[in-house]
């Protein structure tokens, strides 16, 4: 699992409000080279909530130096593209666990799939 | 008919595959959009012709459709055409000198070809037809093999095989300037794809439905229901970042059953990953993830450019969705193991599709689509049958025959605006859902009006299916 669906999951347990943004607990994690593309990275950055994604590199010890707010041009900005290219795309959780936030529900990750599936008393 | 072209009003020449009728104007409105281009046929076009002529465009513009169309074969610069080779002839003649000299001049080489539609002509016969284009002032040298220009004389015969006329219904001659990407149907087959299943989405139809989404560039595609993940190759191919869930835990981890003949269980690294790996464009894999399309895990955000996705119609792969009927009281264990399988029930086909349609309006950007397939049982389909959403518009409804009382039809929304609270509800009191409502309405019509024997067969070709 990438950050940039992290970035994008949320809780779907029943009755929770503030089911966002899940909490990473790894147990593996890898960085696999990805191809830079800055128009995507600068098309993904105003679709980001930028603190989850900084929490998140942060819970896999992954964060380095990226800022915790958001640069001002950051679309010329190719050295701060980078850093957030690698912890969207490079920065992978190969196995571990995603939990909700506010119901302790967790969702197993495995071979770097989540698995989101409720069970039938929790729908 | 006399051509009165200058430079810059030029007609272009569209010749098309013969297959997928239905889907091909779709395709190349959907493409000529892409460059922001209207779609302005000449006079006298008729739809199921293989030979199309468009105005109004560049050829940049044509070139930009041919690096993706599926549907299109080749394109033409248009220099003169008619009913007749005199008629031709005038056409030609009338063609302005100074839009042909670019491409004649001594120094330069070239070929003709001959295409026929609906004929094959003897070698003599084609040599003839090029020996007839004398009255055209070709300077430079013929070069078969590595020619600088290539021209191409187009006879269309009609669509009748049974009927073939003596002589052309009409003819094209023009500059060759591009072909379209049919070479993809070829070398993205599902017969040479490292992860396939039972219901994989073929490969031309898959280009077809990313054309169809206007998949380009740096987008962000999604595919709820990805199954072994046909469509998002397809995506990948045009350079767009692909991901998709599926409720089938074994399809996205590559296990279980094989569904190729002569293998019994998926090899190692069987998965939607290894498959973009193959093609080449690892790159625009993000993820994919064992959930249900029924319960989003996305949080409420307009995040994709488009949804394109071939959801289970209950025929070849089961429709289910997490949850159970009985009133559960037994809690399970308090982890949640990996290898816990969820209860699943059914999950009805007008439930997948109004869910579909709301989960699209919510997170589609403005002006994404939403490509899908509608199962439909032929005798008692009507246009008023096709989910409407108050959010999403109706762009094109393209049928696909798969026996005599059914077809699938390929849906393309565009999302027009975003949606207010009461919009989720509006499909409730909406009529269209109810033919699909009670899951297996759909599939026992499918089944009523198959014979015994073929019933029999379907049974035998799933026996690996879930």
């Amino acid at each position: 699992m990438k950050l940039l669906t992290h970035n994008m999951l949320t809780s779907h347990v029943k009755g929770v409000i503030k089911g966002y943004p899940l909490l990473i607990k790894a147990t593996e994690v890898k960085v696999n080279e990805v191809e830079f593309n800055p128009q995507f990275v600068s098309r993904m950055i105003p679709k980001l909530e930028w603190s989850a994604l900084v929490q998140a590199a942060e819970e896999l010890g992954q964060r380095q130096d990226l800022p915790s707010d958001l640069v001002p041009d950051y679309e010329t900005n190719e050295e701060f593209l980078k850093k957030v290219h690698r912890v969207l795309l490079e920065v992978e959780v190969v196995e571990g666990c995603l939990q909700c936030p506010e119901s302790g529900r967790e969702f197993p990750i495995s071979r770097g799939i989540p698995n989101m599936l409720l069970n039938e008393d929790e729908v | 008919m006399a051509a009165t072209n200058s430079r810059s009003c030029l007609q272009y020449l569209i010749h098309l595959a013969h297959d997928h009728l239905d889907f091909r104007l779709p395709e190349i409105k959907a493409l000529l959009s892409l460059r922001g281009k209207p779609f302005t046929p000449s006079e006298n076009f008729k739809e199921k012709c293989p030979f199309w002529c468009l105005e109004g465009l560049s050829e940049e513009d044509v070139c930009s459709v041919m690096a993706r169309s599926v549907c299109a074969k080749s394109a033409f610069e248009l220099w003169g055409h008619g009913q007749t080779h005199s008629e031709l002839r005038t056409s030609l003649l009338n063609y302005p000198m100074e839009n042909m000299t670019p491409f004649m001049r001594k120094d330069s080489t070239y070929r003709i070809n001959v295409y026929t539609f609906n004929k094959t002509l003897e070698f003599a016969d084609r040599i003839k037809r090029i020996d007839a284009l004398d009255y055209l002032p070709f300077e430079g040298t013929v070069s078969l093999k590595s020619p600088q220009h290539v021209f191409c004389l187009l006879e269309d015969y009609g669509t009748d095989p049974n009927n073939i006329p003596e002589h052309p219904d009409y003819i094209y001659f023009g500059r060759w300037i591009a072909d379209g990407q049919r070479e993809l149907i070829r070398s993205h087959s599902v017969k040479n794809r490292h992860f396939i299943g039972n219901t994989s989405m073929e490969a031309g139809l898959s280009f077809i439905m990313t054309n169809h989404a206007k998949v380009k560039e740096n987008d962000l595609v999604f595919d709820p229901f990805v199954g072994t993940g046909s469509l998002l190759v397809a995506c990948s191919q045009f350079g767009a970042y692909v991901c998709g869930t599926d409720i089938d835990y074994n399809t996205i981890h590559g296990k279980g059953r094989s569904s190729r003949k002569n293998q019994k269980w998926r090899g190692v690294d069987e998965n939607i990953r290894a498959n973009l790996r193959q093609y080449g464009t690892e790159k625009m894999y993000l993820d994919v993830m064992v959930s249900d399309a029924s319960k989003p895990v996305w949080r409420r955000t307009a995040v994709f450019d488009a949804i394109i996705t071939d959801p289970p119609y209950g025929i070849r792969e089961s429709t289910r969705r997490t949850g159970s009927n009985k009133d559960m009281t037994k809690p399970c264990d308090g982890d949640y193991a990996e290898s816990h399988v969820p209860v699943s029930q059914e999950y009805h086909l007008s439930d997948i599709f109004s869910d579909l349609l709301n989960f699209s309006a919510h997170h589609l950007v403005m002006g994404g689509r939403l490509v899908y397939w509608l199962p439909v049982y032929r005798p008692e389909y009507c246009e008023e049958m096709v989910p409407l959403h108050p959010c999403l518009r109706l762009i094109s409804n393209c049928e696909q025959t798969l026996s005599s009382h059914t077809s699938r039809r390929l849906i393309t929304m565009e999302k027009v605006k975003e949606p207010e609270e009461l919009d989720s509800l509006a499909h409730l009191s909406d009529p269209r859902f109810s033919p699909y409502q009670g899951h297996n309405a759909f599939r026992e019509k499918y089944f009523s009006g198959l014979n015994k024997k073929c019933a029999k067969e379907d049974n035998k070709s799933n026996v690996n299916g879930e």
